[in-house]
């Protein structure tokens, strides 16, 4: 598929291949310490200015109008229902999480079906930085600096068949360290998300394994989650164990719970109203008192890079 | 005593304004998080509902505890919840949307769950209007017809509450029960007014009632009526 975009890579934002090395020893060096991590990585790793990704070069479509949000603000405000049902105890909730040896399992509608180590997946992959917009369903919005690297390539790695048409994430069920999954609260756990074969081959979509600089924190999808940025944030799916190619759409928990709330494609579009909210405009975290909200725009601001999946559909019938 | 009075008038005067106290206090110490605009928000929001569940209880513990001089307090809660009501909606206008009406019209057209919340505010912004002693006089039967409202106002107020959130349902549940207990106890002692009303209607059909009887009667007739 063939993405059209004004912006397009400049040659200095290519990776030397030997800052490419480098950075695959830092990673090597980053996962040996998540893996001896018995001990908890302090979640305000951030702050001690040492950070285990410094420099990274940008992603694909690098927006230099982007300010990140203070990254005290993101690591305190997370819709993390496994764990909690407010922002905040997830903060510490989420230091429970047994995150270390993690595995993904490859499944469905692919010629290399496999349970694959990240560890393994990242020796694969170049990682970048990613500063994309993150607009939560609720009304709030971020703009994260995430460190990862396309969906696509991962998928390209596993080589999908011609029949697969969509991919379903299932995120980790460990009802053991997470109160709610335990309680069943809410959801129908393990959370489930789910996106159209073009939509996870978009080179916008990405796995991600650190923001600002580092490692994730646990509360923030730890070790590796999903990022769509021009989609609600829920679809953006923490913490992911599987990943399904599929011939049909897969059922998506928050579409479980409210299907006439939560659609499948649940794209950020101002013109489409939540039943019961508005979604014409956001709360930036961070902001302050005197600074109003901001107007949402269509696709979350990547219309030039995604309007062309949804050419022929009705956004208002497929929310 | 009437300085008694005073004082403890005085005291709850200026321990509800406490919570605005607390909250400005955060506001300085940078404690409301990190969407510090809509805390601000829910908690003037939160201290409304509060207020306005506090004012409704007044007559339920009145008669259950007997404690007389309570209803004194009705009026000032009443106007607490109008209060901090206040607060919440320029909050919402001057704070959160800077006062661009385009936004914000959309926002109201777009939400039933803020619909909910104006037609509480209204209520109780009519409720604050009349609700001198001498509105109660000039409105006579009117100002108790008027005031019955404030249920309504109670139960939109948790509907809008509980509209606006995708997950975490436990606080407006908690407030939902309260709504409810409230309102079951007014329903419980409307019933028992009317039973009593039958009971004097046959009395008074059947034999000659000593005086003293029905002027009791009457009087706990007024005591729990009365709002």
């Amino acid at each position: 598929m063939i993405i059209k975009s004004k912006k397009e890579i400049p040659a200095s934002e290519i990776t030397d291949p030997l800052i490419f090395r480098e950075r695959r020893n830092i990673i090597k060096a980053a996962l040996a310490t998540m893996a001896a991590a018995v001990v908890d990585i302090p979640p305000t790793l951030a702050d001690d200015n040492n950070s285990v990704w410094a420099n990274l070069p940008k992603g694909d479509f690098p927006d230099d109008l982007l300010k990140p949000t203070p990254a005290e603000s993101v690591k305190n405000y997370t819709n993390y229902y496994e764990l909690a049902l407010n922002k905040q105890d997830s903060t510490q909730l989420a230091q429970n999480l047994r995150t270390d040896s993690w595995a993904v399992e490859i499944s469905g509608e692919v010629e290399k079906p496999g349970n694959y180590y990240l560890e393994d997946i990242l020796r694969q992959q170049t990682l970048q930085e990613y500063v994309y917009r993150f607009r939560c369903v609720e009304g709030w919005s971020m703009v994260v600096p995430w460190v990862g690297f396309p969906l696509a390539k991962l998928l390209r790695m596993v080589k999908p068949l011609s029949s697969a048409r969509f991919v379903k994430f299932t995120a980790v069920y460990q009802p053991d360290t997470m109160p709610r999954q335990h309680n069943n609260a809410m959801l129908e756990w393990p959370y489930v998300e789910g996106l159209r074969i073009d939509e996870a081959m978009h080179p916008l979509t990405i796995l991600a394994v650190g923001m600002y600089g580092d490692i994730l924190p646990k509360q923030n999808g730890a070790p590796l989650r999903l990022i769509v940025p021009w989609k609600y944030g829920f679809k953006s799916i923490k913490a992911v164990v599987k990943i399904e190619l599929l011939k049909k759409p897969p059922v998506t928990s928050w579409t479980q719970f409210a299907p006439s709330e939560y659609g499948f494609y649940s794209n950020v579009n101002p013109a489409v109203a939540h039943p019961r909210w508005s979604q014409n405009s956001e709360r930036q975290l961070g902001s302050s008192f005197f600074t109003p909200r901001r107007k949402t725009e269509l696709f979350n601001g990547y219309g030039e890079q995604v309007a062309s999946l949804y050419s022929d559909m009705d956004l208002r019938h497929f929310f | 005593m009437i300085l008694q009075i005073n004082n403890l008038r005085s005291i709850v005067i200026a321990g509800c304004l406490i919570p605005l106290l607390w909250l400005f206090i955060d506001i300085a110490f940078d404690n409301l998080g990190s969407n510090s605009v809509q805390a601000l928000h829910i908690r003037l929001g939160d201290w409304s509902l509060r207020f306005l569940c506090l004012t409704l209880a007044v007559t339920p513990i009145q008669i259950i505890t007997k404690w007389r001089g309570l209803a004194d307090y009705r009026q000032l809660l009443g106007l607490y919840a109008f209060f901090y009501g206040t607060l919440h909606v320029l909050a919402y206008l001057l704070i959160d949307h800077g006062l661009i009406w385009h936004m914000i019209s959309i926002d109201i057209i777009e939400s039933p769950y803020i619909w909910l919340g104006l037609l509480s505010y209204i209520i109780v912004f009519l409720l604050a209007l009349t609700s001198s002693k001498w509105a109660k006089k000039r409105m006579g039967k009117n100002w108790k017809r008027l005031h019955r409202f404030i249920y309504l106002a109670a139960i939109a107020a948790v509907m809008h509450y509980f509209w606006q959130l995708k997950g975490n349902l436990a606080e407006p549940f908690f407030y939902s029960i309260i709504a409810f207990l409230l309102l079951s106890f007014r329903i419980l002692v409307w019933i028992k007014n009317r039973q009593l009303k039958k009971i004097m209607i046959l009395k008074d059909r059947r034999t000659m009632v000593l005086p003293e009887e029905p002027d009791k009667i009457t009087e706990t007739i007024h005591n729990s009526t009365e709002h």
